[in-house]
Order: structure tokens, then C-alpha cells, then sequence
């Protein structure tokens, strides 16, 4: 084990991608990812990462040229934010489909207009059906083990997909924080670059992402989905494998205090530490609240998710995102609540909305969403009249 | 033990750096620590705000500080009861001026407690320049105790390059000596 350095969630991003010693960057700048690439191309400048360093002229750009490297059987890297990501959209889909274990970080921010540059998580739910596996980090040193654990992920020969690795824009991406950093020997012993994939070679020329015609087409998209529900069992091996190399523990989600909680607070990323701090302090209160982390979005893990929402009174679903005029509102709601559908549990499931173009998340917050849901214990979901709100917006 | 810090000063003077050194010695201490720039665009000379949350445990929160322990001011114009806003009762101000703590008592109120330091005095005399981020860290770890001087200037060492390093040790240690407490 190493020693624990200080260091932002950006440079922890970077580090990790040294450590994989990947062997294509491809990337254009856009806050709050920048420091994630200026670092990497500081470690090429540097001579301390041996890899080639695209300088393109968009995201466009960027995830094509490590889609064209991925597909030579070179280990790839890139990461960006929002306006960058969208314009990754279509090109993520090819990336899935072609089935590359193309690696991203997402700092994640909100989209535009109006222009905002701050932590929200619609960029990275934009994505969410894109074919890509999607892990969300709560803090640095998740965002630094999941890119490692990631192409771990990505190559083995039972999923071969792309994985996005998100984290909270300045609010993860710009905190400097304690983090073990994982080395490039332990790193490769861990995640060893093997070429699993089929590659382009003028010896055996194969064609990749051509034509599929009506005969085809369908059985790709299929392949796809079966690939994403097949990878879980792997993600579960790679995290224990990962616990095995470097001790930390990772799960699919985290319950804290949820055996016996009559409220349950859902979260992903960075709310999720101050939603635990807030259940510490309410504890003592005597009001049994826990708190449920998404770190795999995608696939959805509903098993892992039941597990813990199944004894609750009430489960309230925190979003930093919006689906505008959807029938669930929030992204991550409508995952919770098909979840919890399909098993039956007839509990209140409210989904409140909050934290949008880095509003803060303050506990105040948390505890309008508790008080609020603490109110509807008892009830059954059709005795909601709305099952959503907004939690510190200007009225 | 938590110990929320809110930094002062106007870009350029390194206030991000100075909450960035004090989480390096933090961790050098076996603490876990947060250092965090108010999150926006940063212009040269105008306010800045930084944060640190210091624990011997985990910091899971990652809320904005909105009720620090501690105040830092860097720029001696800033000097006011407007960057004291949600400061602890008994909380400390840690301030770069000409002024004594008591003089600052008598200014801004007597349910702080202050420490006080002239650091573009000290940044002048041996940068030629008043950057003074590391006189007040200096300044900061005088009056509270709260870490090693010696997890400091290992911090400033890792940051900086040698020069730049044997200049801030300079500053440091006389900081550090010559930081008031009332």
C-alpha cells in the first residue's frame, strides 16, 4: 500500500490512467475535466507515460479517434463534461455496439443553456443509454480505483464495453483530498493489458461498425443488451478482486444504516458523503434515516438495490438531474421505482430534485426531503398525489 | 474533531494554495482533510474564497462551509466584519495586518478571538513581492495549534520547487514566530 497524497479529483483521474499505462489519449479541454488531460499530457511531456497524446479539434473528435485506436487493440483514455459529452452522443453509441473497452471520466456539469459550469448530473445521465457501463465516484480516490478497476472491466472477454467513470464536477473534480495512489506494476498486475477484443489487422482484415441490414441490425442491438446484463457478474469478481490486490472494498451500492431505517435517502456521487454526515447527526436524534450510494448505474444492479429498500417505510430518491416532462422526472428515480415495481413494494417512493447547475446540497436540504417523507409513512404510492419536488430552488 | 477553515483573499494571493498546503499537512499529521476553491472562475484581485474541513476521521460531508471555526484574511484590505459571516462564536480570526489583536477585538467584536500578523511585511522583505499565502498558514498553525510547523514546510517542499521552497521555509518560520495571539 502506498502512502495517501493530497490531490483533486481531476489529477486522481489522471494518475489512475498513468497507472493503466494506456496507450492512446485523445481529448479536448472543457471545465471542470481540463486538469484530467493537462496532467496526462504533462506525464507524456514528461516522459513518465508512454502513450500518444491525440490533440483533436472537438469531442467529436476525441472519442473517435480512441474508438479508432481501441479498435488496433490499443488500451485508450479519454474524459470530459457536458456540452463535450453531448458531443460524444453519437459517437458513445458506436463505441458500445463496435464493443470497445474504451475508458472515460466524466466531470460531471450541467448543460446548457443558460451556459453553467457547474456539478450536476445531467451530462452523465444524458449518457446512461448509450450502451456504456457507468459508474458514478463519491470522492477522489473511488474516481481514481474505478478507472483502474474499469479497464479491468472493459477488456474481460465476457463484456467488452466501454465504461464511463463519472464524478462530481468541482465538487469531486477541483477538491484536493487524501488519496492512495494506485502504481502503474500493481496497476497492470491487477488490470493486465490483454487484447481480447477483435482488432483491425491488415493480416486478417475484418470490418467493423459497416452496414447491418434488417436481418442484422436487431440481433447487434440485442447482443448489446445481454452484454451489459452479463457484465455485473463481472464488475462483482473485479471488485473483489480489487479489494484482494488493494484492500479497498467496492460494491455495486453502499447501504449505510439502511438495516433499520424507516427513511432511506438515495444518492449518487458526491451527496452521497454529505447525506451519511447528515444521517450521523439525525441518528442522535433518534430519527432512523439511512442512506443508499448508486456507484453502477449502469447496469442497473436491482438486485443490490432491493436488498436494501425493501424493509424502508419510505424511499426518497435524491436526482441532480431532470427529465423534462417524463413520466418520473428524475433519472435516477425512474431505475428505483421500476426496481421496486416489478418486486411489488408498495411503499412511498418520492423522488425530489435538487442540487441542478451547482446549487449546493446542504443538509437543510436533506432534512426538508426527511421531514417530508417521514410525513408519508404508513401510505401506499397511490395515495401520493405528486410524487416529486424541488428542493432549494428560488420559489 | 472537525475544524472548518474559510480562507480570504484576492486572486493572485494564493489563497487556494494556502487551503491546498494546509490539507498536505493535515495528511502529513495522519489527518483526513478537504481543501476546496469556492467553485467558479477565478479573476486576478478579485475576492477569493478557499475552504478546509480537518478531522482525525473520514470527512464524508461534502457541503459548502457555511459555518467555519476558523477565518483566514489574507489581504489586509479585507479586513471586515463581511468576511466574518457564520463564524463560530468563539471562533478565531486569523488576519494579515498592522493591527493587534486587541485593536481587532475592539474593531470587529469581542466574541472572536484573533491573531494577527503583518505577512506583506514579512512576503516583502524576502520575496520582493506580497504574496503571503504561506505566512498565514504559518500564521494559522501558531494560533491554533492544531498542526506541526515541521508537516508545513514538507508540504511547502513537496509544492514548490528547491528556491521557491527555501524562500516559503524563510517565511514560514518567521511567521510562525512572530504571529500575535490575543
Amino acid at each position: 500500500m502506498g502512502k495517501l497524497v493530497p490531490l483533486s479529483g481531476n489529477y486522481a483521474v489522471a494518475y489512475a490512467a498513468k497507472a493503466a499505462d494506456v496507450d492512446v489519449v485523445a481529448a479536448y479541454p472543457i471545465t471542470p475535466q481540463t486538469a484530467v488531460v493537462e496532467k496526462l499530457a504533462e506525464f507524456v511531456a514528461n516522459g513518465e507515460l508512454h502513450a500518444e497524446f491525440l490533440h483533436v479539434e472537438s469531442e467529436h473528435s476525441a472519442l473517435s479517434a480512441v474508438v479508432g485506436a481501441s479498435a488496433t487493440g490499443a488500451r485508450v483514455f479519454t474524459a470530459t463534461s457536458a456540452q463535450g459529452l453531448l458531443l460524444m452522443y453519437e459517437i458513445m453509441h458506436i463505441a458500445s455496439t463496435m464493443r470497445l473497452p474504451i475508458v472515460m471520466g466524466i466531470a460531471t456539469r450541467a448543460i446548457s443553456a443558460p451556459i453553467n459550469i457547474w456539478c450536476d448530473h445531467s451530462d452523465f445521465m444524458a449518457a446512461a443509454d448509450t450502451g456504456w457501463i457507468m459508474f458514478m465516484a463519491v470522492n477522489a480516490q473511488e474516481a481514481h480505483d474505478l478507472v483502474i478497476a474499469a479497464y479491468r472491466i472493459a477488456e474481460d472477454p465476457d463484456v467488452h464495453l466501454p465504461v464511463a467513470v463519472g464524478y462530481d464536477g468541482f465538487i469531486v473534480s477541483h477538491t484536493i483530498e487524501p488519496v492512495n495512489i494506485i502504481e502503474k506494476e500493481e496497476a497492470l498486475r491487477y488490470a493486465p493489458k490483454r487484447v481480447t477484443w477483435f482488432t483491425l489487422n491488415p493480416e486478417k482484415p475484418v470490418t467493423m461498425g459497416s452496414l447491418a441490414s434488417p436481418e442484422w441490425y436487431y440481433e447487434f442491438r440485442v447482443q448489446l443488451q445481454k452484454a451489459l446484463e452479463s457484465s455485473a457478474k463481472v464488475i462483482t469478481t473485479a471488485f473483489r478482486e480489487f479489494k484482494q490486490h488493494f484492500g479497498r472494498e467496492y460494491r455495486e451500492v453502499d447501504g449505510f444504516y439502511t438495516d433499520d431505517a424507516d427513511v432511506i435517502l438515495v444518492t449518487m456521487g458526491s451527496t452521497t458523503g454529505t447525506a451519511i454526515s447528515y444521517a450521523e447527526e439525525v441518528r442522535k436524534a433518534g430519527l432512523k434515516v439511512g442512506v443508499l450510494n448508486v456507484r453502477l448505474f449502469r447496469p442497473f444492479p436491482e438486485r443490490e438495490v432491493l436488498k436494501h429498500i425493501e424493509e424502508a417505510k419510505v424511499v426518497a430518491v435524491i436526482d441532480r438531474a431532470l427529465n423534462p416532462g417524463s413520466s418520473f422526472v428524475g433519472p435516477l428515480y425512474s431505475d428505483i421505482a421500476v426496481t421496486a415495481f416489478k418486486k411489488g413494494l408498495d411503499i412511498p417512493i418520492t423522488n425530489y430534485v435538487t442540487g441542478l447547475g451547482g446549487r449546493a446540497v446542504l443538509k437543510s436540504h436533506l432534512d426538508t426531503i426527511v421531514k417530508h417523507a417521514y410525513g408519508l409513512i404508513g401510505k401506499r404510492m397511490r395515495d401520493i398525489d405528486t410524487h416529486y419536488a424541488f428542493v432549494g430552488v428560488r420559489e | 474533531m472537525l475544524t472548518e477553515i474559510r480562507w480570504h483573499g484576492r486572486g493572485g494571493q494564493g489563497a487556494v494554495t494556502a487551503a491546498e498546503l494546509v490539507a498536505y499537512a493535515s495528511v502529513l499529521k495522519g489527518y483526513y482533510a478537504l481543501a476546496f476553491p469556492e467553485f467558479g472562475a477565478e479573476r486576478r484581485g478579485a475576492p477569493v474564497t478557499a475552504y478546509n474541513r480537518i478531522s482525525d476521521k473520514v470527512v464524508y460531508d461534502r457541503s459548502p462551509v457555511i459555518e467555519p471555526d476558523i477565518v483566514v484574511i489574507l489581504d489586509p484590505s479585507m479586513v471586515g466584519r463581511e468576511v466574518l459571516h457564520g463564524l463560530k462564536r468563539g471562533g478565531l480570526v486569523v488576519a494579515n495586518t498592522v493591527k493587534k489583536p486587541k485593536e481587532l477585538a475592539e474593531l470587529l467584536g469581542s466574541e472572536y478571538r484573533y491573531a494577527t500578523i503583518n505577512a506583506t511585511r514579512i512576503a516583502l522583505d524576502v520575496f520582493r513581492l506580497p504574496i503571503v499565502n504561506t505566512a498565514m498558514t504559518a500564521a494559522l498553525i501558531a494560533s491554533t495549534k492544531i498542526l506541526d510547523l515541521e508537516h508545513l514546510v514538507e508540504a511547502v517542499k513537496a509544492r514548490f520547487s528547491a528556491r521557491l521552497a527555501a524562500l516559503n521555509e524563510l517565511v514560514i518560520r518567521k511567521s510562525y514566530e512572530l504571529t500575535e495571539v490575543a
